[in-house]
């Protein structure tokens, strides 16, 4: 099924916060979901019977732009061997994301290291601390104006 | 009776222990010999890889790439490289292809020997972490011969290789063939069918085929749960829809579907597709130059692309983002350890402390991988 | 007596009965030499270049090297890859527990110096030796097993010249 097609069902399912799919670009194409909506059209995408995204292949944190930040989920099924790019993107100064590990159980790391490197904080998750960098770590290293810290415990970091 | 007061006691696993592969720290609750929970530490490898991929050209990614997964790192270059032919929309000359299936499953070999003999290491038995050892010391020779390094290679370039093979390459790998063969029985003997690693792996750890994929289980853990799915078969890349070969998957033989054993197994047998395979592409490789399809440029498009490919540990995945100059804007490394991983939690609780090594084993994690 | 060859020049030995005359500066440093234990630990791409010396094809054994899985129970330890800053305080204190006297070999571009990651890895220790004292550096990304050896051999050179009793380096 392409992505037409799914943007097509989506768009019955749900009134609003369902962006045109974005063809014209090589290579994937994809769509943006309004962030307050990700959780429900994830959790539909997983259980309408024409859908059936039933594996969450990748989740990533972007630095979309100069004000924005991205979260990218790419979503395969099994039983119909169909894929889909799903971005919503959220303003930095109000990275709120729903999570959607209690969609895919797969999403509780990505989520954490979303949060870690990039800095998207994911409402209701069940455990969001950082997972890479150490606990007292400032900053998120991912962005693209993160400034690498001149010490860290006492150990000089820069080369 | 007054009721006795009992605490649970926490022990921690790591980041220095020689059975979690590498730097991983795990806290475990224990009750009594029991466990009843286990939190996986990771970042102790963080290496900063996708800080990197932004400040390199596409081609000087490629070495970090090996480093990622540094005990199958041409699976890790094909990955990457594939993702980039694919934004750019490069074809590949035919020999290149056949080279690359060729090395990918020389690679997948080396991997799995290397975590069938640290997983015997693990149960105790030292002596078929030799015997693997030294079975995979065969595989590098013939790595070296063609690229001269060891275990992190750059061999595989965007749009074709570093290096063409050397004139005898063909015989030597036949002769590996030949000589690996009768390995996989030795193996048997060895470890597979001995009663007390049965005993120790069988019925353990085991991974509900429903749970597997909402976990995102990749690789020889998802097809342990009997799930038949690999992607060199069900998204097909490079030329493998031309090869015949059989997907191996967990039946429960010894115990349950999905448990450690089952994974283990599933290793076993996909040395013996990875060797059918070299078989059927070693005798036809067509002539050509490896690298008449390498760009001046490496310059792709606007636009993004996510390429997986099926390494030994599983999917791997790289989502490229590119704004139209010469470094990557975002490389986000999809990599199967790390979801593999996120598994030990649910598959360790309420077995004993020495099951929980035995099924991070069988999980085969490579803590580059997961930490990048 | 092949033993013995590998003692130092100040040997003596008595024609009857098995009796030597040696320094116990030599003896004990022979002693130590043959029998340096290792950290049975790992820390990325470089400990498969180690586990792959240590295993039947470059066989580390035959030099008396065995990993043991304490810190207090060995004499080197052998820093195989890439140092980050979160492993950089747990290594200290590795070190901090092995019993002197005690060896530490960087194994790798990523221990010497950071490496690959010396420029941008905000999350890179750049050298081992910002934490802990080295005696011997392989260089190599990864060395070869062959490198590692020669660079365990360099550190027997450096133990046989050395005298417990005064402790120089």
């Amino acid at each position: 099924m392409d992505i037409k097609e799914i943007y097509n069902i989506l768009k019955l399912a749900f009134e609003e916060g369902i962006g045109e799919p974005v063809t014209d670009k090589p290579v994937d194409p994809y769509m943006i979901i309004d962030a307050k909506n990700i959780n429900a059209v994830c959790l539909f995408l997983r259980d309408e019977e024409r859908l059936q995204f039933d594996y969450l292949n990748c989740l990533s944190g972007v630095d979309y732009d100069k004000d924005n930040l991205a979260v990218v989920y790419h979503l395969s099924s099994f039983a119909l061997n169909h894929k889909l790019v799903l971005k919503t993107v959220v303003p930095k100064t109000d990275p709120n994301v729903p999570t959607v590990s209690d969609v895919w159980a797969a999403a509780d790391w990505h989520e954490r290291e979303a949060y870690d490197l990039i800095g998207v904080i994911f409402e209701n998750h069940p455990d969001l601390r950082r997972i890479l960098c150490p606990e007292d770590w400032e900053g998120h290293s991912l962005r693209k104006d993160y400034k690498v810290p001149e010490f860290y415990n006492g150990m000089k970091v820069p080369y | 009776m007054a009721e006795i007061r009992t605490e649970d006691m926490v022990l921690n696993m790591g980041p220095q222990h020689p059975s979690t592969h590498g730097v991983l720290r795990l806290q475990l609750t224990l009750e009594g010999e029991i466990v009843i929970d286990v939190k996986p530490y990771i970042g102790y490898l963080h290496r900063c890889f996708e800080k990197h991929t932004e400040a390199m050209t596409y081609p000087q990614v490629i070495p970090y790439a090996d480093r990622m997964d540094y005990v199958n790192a041409m699976s890790n270059e094909l990955s990457y490289v594939i993702a980039v032919e694919k934004l750019m929309g490069i074809e590949v000359p035919e020999r290149v292809e056949y080279i690359r299936v060729i090395m990918s499953e020389l690679q997948r070999l080396a991997s799995h020997l290397l975590a069938i003999g640290t997983y015997g290491n693990d149960a105790g038995a030292f002596t078929p972490f030799l015997y693997c050892m030294a079975t995979r010391e065969r595989v590098l020779e013939l790595f070296e011969i063609t690229c001269g390094a060891r275990l992190l290679y750059n061999y595989f370039w965007v749009g074709g290789l570093s290096h063409d093979i050397p004139v005898n390459f063909q015989k030597k790998v036949k002769e590996f063939v030949e000589f690996f063969k009768p390995k996989v029985s030795e193996l048997n003997n060895l470890l597979s069918f001995n009663k007390i690693f049965i005993e120790r792996t069988a019925n353990i750890g085991i991974l509900p085929a429903d749970y597997a994929i909402n976990a995102g289980a990749a690789g020889p853990v998802l097809r342990g749960s009997g799930i038949k799915f690999d992607l060199r078969k069900n998204d097909p890349y490079s030329i493998y829809p031309k090869f015949d070969f059989d997907i191996p998957v967990g039946q429960g033989l010894k115990g349950t579907v999905g448990d450690n054993w089952d994974r283990y197994m599933v290793r076993i047998h996909e040395m013996e597709e990875s060797i059918k395979i070299i078989e059927q592409a070693i005798d036809n490789i067509p002539e050509g130059d490896v690298q008449s399809q390498i760009p001046k440029r490496v310059k792709p498009p606007v636009g993004e692309v996510y390429a997986r490919t099926e390494t030994p540990k599983g999917e791997l995945g790289y989502y490229i983002i590119s704004d139209g100059s010469l470094n990557p804007y975002r490389v986000k490394a999809r990599s199967p350890s790390f979801c593999n991983l996120s598994l030990i939690r649910a598959l360790s609780k309420g077995y004993m402390i020495a099951d929980v090594v035995m099924t991070l084993g069988s999980l085969d994690i490579v803590l580059g991988c997961i930490d990048r | 007596m092949g033993i013995l060859n590998k003692l130092d020049t100040h040997i003596e030995q008595f024609e009857s009965g098995n009796i030597i005359i040696t320094s116990a500066d030599k003896l004990l440093n022979w002693g130590r030499l043959s029998s340096m234990w290792q950290m049975f630990f790992g820390l990325a791409c470089c400990a498969i270049e180690m586990m792959a010396t240590s295993a039947s094809h470059y066989d580390l054994d035959r030099f008396g090297i065995i990993p043991r899985p304490s810190p207090r129970h060995i004499d080197i330890i052998l820093i195989s890859g890439t140092v980050t800053l979160k492993m950089a305080t747990r290594i200290k204190r590795l070190w901090e527990q092995m019993p002197e006297p005690k060896y530490c070999l960087s194994m790798g571009s990523c221990a010497n110096c950071g490496g690959p990651y010396w420029e941008h890895g905000y999350h890179v220790l750049k050298g081992v030796d910002r934490i802990i004292p080295v005696d011997v550096y392989v260089p190599g990304c990864p060395p070869r097993p062959e490198a590692l050896l020669e660079g365990l051999l360099k550190l027997q050179e450096k133990i046989r010249n050395q005298s417990l009793a005064r402790k120089t380096n």
